[in-house]
């Protein structure tokens, strides 16, 4: 019994041929912007890979590129095929080629998919990268003068300037690292000694934040030192003020960011919908061919069979290509015994 | 005398109009640029408008916005009259027409020069109006709950982030401005009292900079506080410390920023000035190439085009000549009316 089934006029086919040949090369277009917003977040991931640890993110990047080439060039096929397909005798043609293509498709299409779900499923692994790599930034972010560290505080700077936010989770990251280098410490001051010395690792604490931790839109000028006093400053409470310091963490902000470009991958279900209509144009052309007359109305269906029965004719033809591909293991003739000798 | 004059056949009469057709929808295309550039420049301009004391430079982009849509216009009816010209019996509906058309777009294709004479010429007017803006918006920055001016602490601190600039004509230009405002300064406090004792306006005077001036480049952590006492930091001083802090003035910075965006502007102002020029001087040939085809039944003989009839001087006063006389009749009634009512006030 067959799947879906669709009565299709000579009017209708042609309309299908037609609509199919425009969404063909909307999804080359398609194809096109995937592989445009592949190179995009590869620039993108790549430009912030101080601030991310592990490599594992660029797979998805790797995998757009790769999937936008192949979706200009699947679908420009397609197009040729819907355009042709308007004329019965053209067809012809490509009647041994569609098959192969339509099964092509539907890998590449399933592979679309499984992309697209994968950078959703990359959000968590994203998460881990940027923790642990601006937990290494924020803690290097002193060392302006060990190589290989050299603009990572320029780098960190510029992040909160650009993302509008502070820290790892939120400001009081700063707290817990010494983000002063000790070049610029003064080792005489008793203050300073104290400071130093108040903790275990001998690092140099305070509740204070770089000055990209700056919020444009408080109305006072800001507060960088001694933010958790409130005596230090006149009129000023550190548990409501909200507007003196960004409140929302650089992680967040960037996952938010990456995030945003990675559901922008939603347009290439659009090749599915193509993959559908290819195969009811080609069913509903067959069988104008077994009919003999172009102008006959004639059936279109997704699958000829029930889905058990397609599933069933696919792995015999598969176990019989594997049987004719197989050598066949000839008996070697016995040998004689010793008697028989 | 005749200026340039030109031999045409009917084959490169009709090449000029099929090239020119072409030549004129391109100039329309580059008509929407102008407007667009016009548009851009105007935004921009806009944009930081807190901190310019007038608006006299928005006769650049105004310039360029009117210029663009009248030469849509322009090039439009360019490319129809260029339709027309390849039919000989069509062309002469455009006779009365095109007079007025040669001297509106003459007047317009001059105004695009004018545009970006203008706006070389600017520069004076533009960075005295940044000059007193900025002064005012660095006076008011502290005024963050006075209406009118709650943004303008939010707009310095971006613009200098934005353009790596600190002060109008450096960071100096804090000290001499209170920047933080009474709310947030403890009078109880002895150091508040006799810094505002100290100087005879009364205001609280601080070598310190916003947070904004700070410099991302900067190895160390930012100092804006107490900047010109080498005493109060450890290993600094101040006259040697290029990365501290952003050392460029905003003005600078700003003028520095629209003169480049306004040469460029300009740059591809000129070249669609000279595709306008090209256009009108092609149109006048084709034009006076068609007028000698009236009367003559033979629409493919050879004829001549020329640029101008007579001299540039005799050409520019037959045009000024009837805008000369209509000022003068209007005066010359303005003048009778006044006399007729003196005559009638007077007593016999």
């Amino acid at each position: 019994m067959a799947v879906l089934k669709v009565k299709f006029t000579k009017t209708r086919r042609d309309k299908l041929a037609q609509v199919l040949w425009i969404l063909n090369w909307i999804s080359v277009v398609t194809g096109v912007l995937l592989f445009c917003l592949g190179l995009f977040l590869k620039v993108e991931i790549n430009k912030r890979e101080e601030l991310m640890a592990g490599r594992d993110v660029q797979y998805v990047p790797n995998m757009l590129i790769a999937v936008g080439l192949l979706a200009c060039a699947i679908n420009f096929l397609g197009g040729k095929i819907c355009y042709d397909c308007v004329d019965t005798n053209k067809f012809l043609r490509w009647k041994l080629i569609i098959l192969p293509y339509i099964i092509c498709t539907f890998f590449f299409t399933f592979c679309v998919l499984v992309g697209a779900v994968m950078c959703y499923s990359m959000h968590g692994e994203l998460e881990e990268a940027l923790n642990v790599g601006l937990s290494d930034a924020l803690k290097f972010y002193k060392d302006t003068d060990t190589p290989g560290r050299c603009f990572l505080k320029r780098t960190v700077d510029m992040l909160q300037i650009h993302f509008q936010c502070c820290g790892n989770s939120g400001y009081k990251d700063w707290f817990q690292i010494q983000w002063i280098s000790n070049r610029y410490l003064d080792m005489s001051q008793k203050e300073v000694v104290d400071r130093l010395r108040s903790n275990v690792e001998g690092k140099y604490l305070m509740d204070g934040v770089p000055f990209s931790c700056c919020n444009v839109n408080s109305p006072r000028p800001c507060i960088q030192q001694q933010i958790n006093n409130n005596s230090a400053h006149f009129n000023y409470e550190h548990q409501t003020e909200e507007l003196n310091l960004w409140m929302r963490g650089c992680r967040q902000a960037l996952l938010e960011y990456y995030t945003h470009i990675m559901q922008s991958i939603g347009l290439t279900v659009l090749i599915l919908s193509v993959l559908t209509g290819v195969r009811y144009l080609q069913t509903a052309l067959e069988n104008v061919l077994r009919q003999g007359d172009p102008d006959s109305e004639s059936d279109g269906w997704l699958l000829e069979n029930s889905l058990m029965e397609t599933a069933r004719t696919n792995l015999n033809i598969i176990k019989s290509l594997v049987g004719r591909t197989t050598p066949v293991n000839h008996k070697a003739p016995p040998t004689p015994s010793s008697e028989e000798r | 005398m005749v200026v340039m004059k030109m031999r045409f056949p009917f084959e490169k009469r009709v090449k000029l109009a099929q090239g020119l057709w072409i030549l004129s929808w391109c100039a329309t295309i580059a008509g929407a640029t102008t407007f667009t550039l016009g548009c851009i420049l105007k935004t921009e301009l806009r944009r930081r408008a807190e901190v310019m004391d007038n608006s006299d430079i928005h006769i650049v982009p105004n310039t360029l916005i009117i210029v663009g849509l009248a030469s849509l216009a322009i090039n439009y009816f360019a490319s129809k009259i260029c339709q027309d010209a390849l039919d000989a019996g069509r062309f002469p509906r455009w006779k009365n027409f095109l007079k007025p058309y040669f001297a509106v777009s003459c007047f317009f294709t001059v105004l695009m020069l004018l545009a970006v004479i203008m706006s070389y010429a600017m520069k004076g007017s533009l960075e005295s109006s940044l000059k007193i803006g900025l002064r005012n918006g660095i006076r008011f920055y502290k005024d963050t709950d006075t209406p009118g001016r709650c943004f303008q602490k939010q707009n310095i601190d971006r613009m200098q982030m934005e353009f790596q600039c600190c002060g109008n004509n450096d960071f100096r230009d804090w000290f001499e401005v209170q920047w933080i405002s009474n709310r947030y300064l403890n009078f109880n406090c002895k150091e508040v009292k006799d810094r505002i004792k100290s100087n005879v306006d009364g205001r609280y005077l601080v070598d310190g900079v916003p947070f904004s001036c700070c410099n991302p480049s900067s190895p160390r952590p930012c100092l804006q506080h107490q900047l010109t006492n080498n005493s109060a930091h450890y290993n600094y001083d101040y006259q040697a410390e290029e990365l501290n802090i952003y050392l460029r003035g905003c003005r600078e910075a700003l003028v520095n920023y629209f003169m480049g965006l306004m040469n460029t502007i300009s740059a591809g102002v000129l070249s669609i000035f000279l595709l306008q020029g090209s256009v009108l001087v092609s149109l006048r040939f084709l034009q006076t190439a068609m007028e000698a085809l009236d009367g003559n039944e033979n629409s493919e003989i050879e004829t001549e085009g020329y640029l101008l009839e007579k001299g540039v001087k005799e050409t520019v006063m037959e045009y000024l000549d009837p805008v000369l006389k209509f000022f003068l009749l209007k005066n010359q009634v303005q003048e009778g009316m006044a006399e007729e009512g003196a005559s009638t006030a007077s007593p016999p």
